[in-house]
């Protein structure tokens, strides 16, 4: 693992042997994050999010452990226990708004991150696997996320539960026994709510121990860095810590100011007013959406709005209801083979010319489009906008992406990162 | 910055940090560079610093995630209630709560009364007088916990047909705590007396608790 000029570690006490030789957990700290870990020197700050994701989800599990500790999972109690939280409980308001932006901010530092290896190529060998592995964490964060936002039993709990449970009923033949297996009735009731409160209790702890499957993958190559060029020597890296410590901590620091910021001063910014609203099983709020973060997603279920058949036949082959659906859970499936859509030998976007205009100028505005048109109610202009950006997003990833690595001719790499950082090719010797 | 001491246990200082630190007049040489050596470093203080704050975040942090678990606002709602005590015949008790734990309240007949005043107060093992029990003029009324002082079981005694214990007071069925009739200890391995809480009569019949 790692590269061989790693600093080893060397317990100095006669406690810290004795514990390295029954139980070198010291040892894999430093060889994780300390400073056995050589990192490429050339990092930039788009490498703290990882840190921070790390960070949000132990904020999560934190402020999540105490919640539970007040909260009733019942249908009668669920609300209320809720209101007890921010108006009796010592500190209640703090821990429950910071649990709740917290998952705004998990997902603002996560998509970040995700962005950062779609732009600096970190999906493509050797770090396949840590990217599979992230898009799983995601994957598990958005289910997490989800019966989280269950829990309060609001209105939009409520029919967000109705709604997304009801994807599965788009499934053919098995669709609506699947749909009532998973609520454990015919509509959200107390099985449903208690079922999401357990799930959303173990769900962190599943996302965690595939964290640490992501940082060990990580360990293999090692970290990758904004030119792409891969580590060539000792010179092209510094030690974890110090170097990456600190910068990591300041970049907490930061993040730390907004998230505190907006849990403070706007903590009901990023949620919805309605879900101060006791649910009620009879009637659905106006303008239903979803939190920010599941808003393109939800653009893209709402673009298909018609059954897909033989024209003039009247044969349909899949309704515009499952279609939607497909298309959905299709958007974030298709990552897990971006690896091997994506051919060009060259990771970073820096030197991809082509690729870097289909990025900034494609992706990034169908991504904002879709945000913008998913918590739109659905008038023709948006359900058309989404369609157009629905339809750039898969064909970015499923024809540009292929056709651009094939054609596109790439900008000259530096020989090393060393030589990009210093400006100077390296000396003979080295 | 003459307090901070030298730290010693954060490894090697790679040799490039000394140029990045602004030589302080008189310019000094890399030899005498106060980033190397002996004596307090520039970059001892920022560890110091660096490490306080942190610290003193995470502790402020750590308030609430502790604090939660007190009382919340609507449990310590409920810290007072009263009672109406006009239906309680002398000889008679009642169990009612208070702060979700038992409390009797006693209406003692002339005869308890006097088997409580009997006893040398200097031979208890808690000693207190049945009047500093009781308020002044209502010595008929004993208001206790019914909470063992050995470890929270609720003494018989109070109802009807219980069983009183050997000083006809209350007996604690788990571990054999006998009380008397000012509810005092008198055998059994409970250390203290009943606990009487803060109470105030609001008229000759309602009595407030807490």
């Amino acid at each position: 693992m790692s590269f061989p000029w790693a600093q080893e570690y060397k317990p100095q006490g006669t406690v810290s042997k004795w514990v390295d030789e029954r139980l070198p957990l010291p040892r894999l700290v430093y060889n994780a994050v300390g400073a056995g870990y050589p990192v490429p020197r050339n990092l930039n700050y788009f490498w703290n999010f990882g840190v921070l994701a790390g960070v949000a989800l132990v904020i999560q599990i934190v402020t999540g452990i105490v919640l539970a500790m007040h909260y009733y999972a019942s249908v009668d109690g669920a609300f209320n226990s809720v209101e007890h939280i921010m108006r009796d409980v010592n500190a209640g308001w703090f821990l429950r708004y910071a649990h709740m932006n917290g998952a705004s901010f998990f997902f603002i530092v996560v998509y970040i991150h995700i962005f950062r290896g779609l732009f600096y190529g970190s999906y493509k060998a050797p770090r396949e696997m840590i990217w599979l592995l992230g898009v799983t964490i995601f994957l598990l964060m958005m289910a997490t996320a989800f019966m989280g936002y269950v829990l309060p039993w609001g209105q939009m709990s409520f029919w967000g539960a109705q709604v997304i449970t009801g994807f599965f009923s788009a499934i053919p033949l098995v669709g609506e026994p699947l749909r009532q297996l998973l609520l454990g009735g015919f509509a959200p009731d107390q099985a449903a709510l208690n079922r999401f409160f357990s799930l959303h209790y173990l769900m962190p702890f599943v996302i965690a121990g595939v964290i640490i499957l992501h940082v060990w993958a990580l360990h293999i190559p090692g970290s990758s860095n904004p030119t792409g060029v891969s580590v060539k020597g000792e010179q092209d890296t510094v030690p974890f810590h110090p170097y990456y410590t600190a910068k990591d901590g300041f970049g907490l620091g930061i993040f730390l100011i907004f998230f505190v910021a907006v849990t403070f001063f706007a903590p009901n910014m990023l949620g919805h007013p309605d879900n101060y609203i006791p649910a009620n099983p009879l009637s659905t709020p106006a303008h239903i959406v979803p939190e920010w973060y599941f808003l393109p997603f939800y653009a893209i279920l709402k673009a298909f709005t018609v059954d897909f058949g033989i024209p003039f036949t009247g044969i349909i082959i899949i309704e515009a209801k499952l279609m939607g659906v497909l298309a959905m859970f299709g958007s974030i499936l298709l990552l897990f083979f971006l690896p091997w859509l994506d051919t060009s030998p060259v990771r970073s976007g820096h030197y991809r010319p082509l690729f870097r205009k289909f990025f900034w100028y494609g992706l990034i505005p169908s991504l904002v489009v879709l945000t913008y048109c998913g918590g739109k109610p659905p008038y023709t202009q948006w359900v058309v906008l989404s369609q157009i950006a629905a339809a750039y997003y898969f064909a970015h990833f499923l024809i540009i992406l292929p056709i651009v690595s094939r054609i596109e001719r790439p900008l000259a790499l530096p020989n090393s990162i060393t030589e990009a950082v210093t400006g100077k090719p390296l000396p003979a010797a080295a | 910055m003459s307090t901070v001491k030298k730290t010693n246990g954060t490894g090697k200082k790679p040799a490039k940090a000394a140029s990045k630190v602004k030589p302080a007049a008189p310019v000094v040489s890399a030899a005498q560079d106060t980033t190397v050596g002996e004596g307090v470093r520039r970059r001892d203080f920022i560890h110091i610093a660096t490490v306080s704050f942190a610290g003193v975040g995470a502790a402020a942090v750590a308030m609430p995630l502790v604090s939660q678990m007190s009382a919340s606002a609507d449990v310590l709602a409920q810290a007072s209630v009263e009672f109406d005590i006009a239906a309680i015949e002398p000889g008679q008790a009642i169990k009612t709560s208070w702060r979700k734990q038992p409390v009797f309240i006693r209406n003692l007949t002339p005869a308890e009364i006097e088997a409580a005043n009997k006893v040398d107060v200097g031979s208890l093992r808690d000693p207190q007088t049945l009047a500093d029990r009781t308020k002044p003029g209502k010595e008929n009324w004993l208001i206790t916990l019914g909470v063992c002082t050995h470890l929270g079981c609720v003494p018989l005694g109070a109802a009807s047909g219980e069983v009183k214990g050997e000083f006809g007071g209350y007996f604690c069925p788990c571990h054999g705590s006998h009380y008397d009739t000012a509810a005092r200890i008198r055998k059994g391995p409970a250390p203290l007396n009943l606990n009487v809480p803060e109470y105030a009569f609001l008229s000759d019949t309602v009595v407030k608790i807490g």
